[in-house]
């Protein structure tokens, strides 16, 4: 395959043709913040985080689904980015109910890790407190749609690696949710295989292992790199 | 079929002609006042008075007087044309003797009133003129004819390029040039490639793509035919609303007599040329209407936008190239191949060709459908043919684009209306709702209305469309509410920006233009409803926690 070059903050960088900006960012270290984007599965462009810029592009453009292309300039940082940032968190933290001090996933999440990164300390929103409800008819795990950020994480896990097309979104705009099978209570799937590769999938706490406690769901993506590599690379091995 | 045969139908079908025609609308609007029972009833009359061997009652398309309906137009041999509005099903008996010269109290229009006189018909010139669900009557009209010219006269790139050179844009909103994208389509490689017709029409106050559905399928029919020679397909699929039953059943009317004279099908006109076309029903969600949710959902899928590049042109249905276009693009094609391109640019204005079909709804005297030539000032729309606001009152702003659009003020209302010059006052041609308001109107709550509408057809796939409508709505509420301050308009106008410049789709990307449309030309409206800042300004926009203690 043919190489690209281009510049990603000033930087310049050699990339493969076809892979997206974030891999190219990504391979020469630099980092750009993510949320909906997970190794392993094609990406969505949902969250908007990655919104990078390119010099003679009106648009932002995603890092995750923007193909590097020869003499590219990248920016993946300035105050107009950062702003963008911060404001789509803040719009995240009270669309749903987040409360990390009670959380399972209380510092070992994406979102809270995400906010302290890009300096978010308070939310100039007003919350919505919505009403959602917690699945916990699983016998593994649980499902907290309060903490749930509607990444489609899961969604594409189960679809594209597991097989299983359990999760599925229902709904539209603020009342979009997920739904396991025809929005049936998980512990009455048929589909569901028990895999868990959705639970490690998710960012945030809102899928997490039945019998974790506050700050106690840890994920452990090397599982579903071992898969991803396993079956893109045909090499049975571990990440790192 | 070959040309003879299609004249043949048209030679018969004006031979059959009788001296009068009784042209009743059955369109939507009017059918909705029991349109179906006049039908019947006057046939049943024509047949009591024994006039069965002179009058012809014909079922017709929209009229486009849609507020004076329903309405019954009268053709008489000799030229003169009458007009009733306001029919009951009870009127029968006194118009067709009124034909004899008997006596009639029905309200009468005027068939020369400047709504019809001002109007250029390319689009509309069948619609209340044909019978929609006779193809018969539509070849006699001409139906047909371009289809014919352009696969037996035409190699598929003179039609790409006849289409380029007339300056034909989009007409779904976006006003992309129409050659333009046939070029790129018949360009991408692939042997399997489709064409897709866009009818899911979701603005609040449209109904122009219904309107040309119901009174002339055969003319979208006969566009995409012409478009899939053009760029290489052999499969079609009209999406359409559910919303829209009659146009649904038109159409698959229209589908099913057009198969039969071998108008689709395979081997059209005996050459090679194959076309066939599916009908896809919408469920609902007006977000369907952007191209690539509309593809997810004719495919089974969730209807839900994805990031583009790649582009329909180059990666569409199924992974194929897909030429997706509006109804009315699709409806001024046959018109442009049989009249040439030089015949269509001759419309318009110099970067914005050809006619536009606008629903004049909200304040207005004449409420309905109209098709005028590109340019037109905006004055002559609401003034002259419009009639003005009802009641005495003055314009205040017309609104166009629906909720990707924004308010034109009436200090504007001699901008001619083109795509460059609507784009300039923050507002957009979009596909064609138009919607006059007048000085009772309050501008904040018709932001707010848009909002909402936005709010909840965000499909809620990216996060500024999905939460940012629903703060923006909120911090309108607000200010209607009188509880807002300073600090909250500058959040919103925030928000109004980052949700512009950060969403996926064109739905959350437009969706603040109704808020900043009137917060450029009616701010002062945004400021009379806010309240003193208790807690002194700060830039974060939290309050001082000093002067809560105080
Ligand atoms: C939220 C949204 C809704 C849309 N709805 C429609 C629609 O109802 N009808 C339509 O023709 N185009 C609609 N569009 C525009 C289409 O995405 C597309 O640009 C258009 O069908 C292309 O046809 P054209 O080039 O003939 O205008 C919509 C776009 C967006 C972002
Ligand atoms: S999901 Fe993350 S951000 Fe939300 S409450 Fe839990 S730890 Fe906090
Ligand atoms: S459950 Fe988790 S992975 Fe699934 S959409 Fe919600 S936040 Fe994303
Ligand atoms: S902008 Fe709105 S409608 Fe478009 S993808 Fe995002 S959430 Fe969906
Ligand atoms: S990571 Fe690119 S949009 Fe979410």
């Amino acid at each position: 395959m043919a190489a690209k070059t281009l510049t990603i903050d000033g930087k310049p960088i050699t990339a493969e043709e076809g892979a997206t900006v974030l891999q190219a960012a990504d391979e020469a270290g630099i980092k750009i913040p993510t949320l909906c984007h997970l190794d392993g599965v094609y990406d969505v462009g949902a969250c908007r985080l990655c919104l990078v810029e390119v010099t003679g592009v009106a648009k932002l453009l995603p890092a995750c689904t923007t193909r590097v292309a020869e003499g590219m300039e990248v920016k993946t940082d300035s105050e107009r980015l950062r702003k963008y940032r911060r404001i789509t968190l803040e719009l995240l933290f009270a669309e749903r109910n987040h409360v990390c001090a009670v959380c399972v996933a209380n510092g070992h999440c994406e979102l809270q890790t995400l906010a302290y990164s890009q300096g978010m300390d308070h939310v100039r929103y007003e919350y919505l407190f919505p009403k959602w409800g917690v699945d916990t008819t699983h016998r593994l795990f649980g499902m907290d749609h309060n903490r749930c950020v509607l990444c489609t994480r899961c969604v594409r896990v189960c679809w594209h690696v597991e097989g299983a097309g359990t999760k599925n979104v229902a709904g539209r705009g603020t009342r979009s949710h997920i739904i396991t099978d025809l929005a049936m209570p998980w512990g009455e799937s048929d589909s569901c295989t028990q895999c868990g590769k959705c639970v490690q999938a998710c960012p945030t706490g809102a899928l997490f292992h039945k019998g974790s406690t506050t700050g106690e769901m840890e994920r452990d993506r090397g599982k579903l790199e071992f898969i991803v590599t396993a079956r893109e690379k045909k090499q049975w091995v571990t990440a790192d | 079929m070959q040309l003879d045969d299609l004249n043949a139908i048209a030679e018969k079908e004006k031979a059959a002609a009788k001296k009068i025609c009784l042209r009743t609308c059955m369109s939507a609007g009017c059918m909705s006042s029991r349109a179906d029972v006049i039908k019947k009833n006057l046939d049943a009359e024509v047949k009591a008075q024994g006039m069965e061997a002179e009058v012809e009652v014909r079922r017709v398309g929209c009229m486009g007087f849609c507020g004076q309906g329903p309405l019954v137009g009268v053709d008489h041999d000799d030229g003169r044309e009458e007009l009733f509005e306001f029919v009951k099903p009870e009127d029968a008996p006194a118009i067709v003797s009124s034909l004899k010269g008997g006596p009639c109290d029905v309200h009468r229009g005027d068939p020369k009133h400047p709504f019809f006189a001002k109007q250029v018909k390319i689009v509309r010139a069948n619609g209340g003129i044909v019978d929609p669900e006779s193809i018969e009557d539509y070849i006699a009209v001409g139906g047909y004819q371009a289809l014919h010219q352009a696969l037996t006269e035409l190699k598929p790139a003179e039609v790409v390029e006849a289409i380029t050179k007339s300056g034909l844009r989009g007409r779904g909103g976006a006003g992309y040039p129409t050659g333009l994208k046939w070029g790129t389509v018949a360009k991408s490689a692939g042997n399997k490639k489709y064409v897709v017709c866009n009818g899911d029409e979701g603005d609040p106050g449209a109904f122009m793509d219904r309107s040309v559905l119901e009174s002339d399928p055969h003319l979208v029919l006969e566009g995409m035919a012409i478009a899939a020679y053009a760029v290489g397909a052999d499969q079609g699929f009209l999406y359409v609303r559910a919303e829209y039953p009659l146009a649904i059943s038109r159409l698959q009317i229209a589908i099913k007599q057009a198969k039969q004279l071998g108008l689709l099908g395979g081997g059209i006109f005996e050459t090679p040329f194959i076309f066939n076309v599916d009908i896809r029903i919408g469920a609902g969600a007006f977000v369907c209407g952007e191209e690539t949710a509309l593809m997810a959902s004719v495919e089974g899928k969730r209807g839900t936008p994805r990031p583009r590049p790649p582009f329909p042109a180059e990666s569409g249905l199924w992974g194929c190239p897909t030429l997706i276009n509006n109804v009315e693009t699709f409806a001024n094609i046959a018109p442009i191949i049989a009249n040439g391109a030089e015949w269509y640019a001759s419309f318009g204005t110099e970067k914005s060709k050809g006619t536009k079909v606008f629903a004049l709804t909200g304040k207005i005297t004449n409420n309905g459908l109209i098709e005028v030539p590109m340019g037109i000032p905006l004055r002559q729309i609401v003034e002259e043919m419009g009639g003005g606001a009802p009641d005495g009152r003055q314009i205040k702003s017309v609104q166009t684009g629906g909720p990707s659009g924004g308010c034109i003020p009436a200090q504007h209302l001699d901008t001619p209306v083109d795509y460059e010059s609507l784009t300039k006052l923050g507002s957009i041609m979009g596909s064609g709702g138009m919607v006059v308001m007048d000085d009772t109107t309050n501008m904040v709550e018709i932001a707010k209305f848009y909002m909402e509408f936005c709010m909840d057809e965000s499909c809620g796939k990216c996060i500024p469309c999905r939460a940012g409508t629903v703060q923006m709505h909120n911090l309108l509420d607000k200010i209607l509410k009188r509880k807002a301050t300073a600090r909250d308009l500058a959040k919103l106008e925030e928000l109004c920006d980052m949700v512009k410049n950060t969403s996926l789709c064109g739905l959350g990307q437009t969706a603040p233009n109704p808020t900043l449309s009137t917060l450029r030309f009616f701010r002062n409206e945004y400021e009379q409803l806010l309240q003193p800042d208790k807690f002194g300004p700060r830039g974060n926009g939290e309050p001082k926690k000093a002067s809560v203690a105080a």
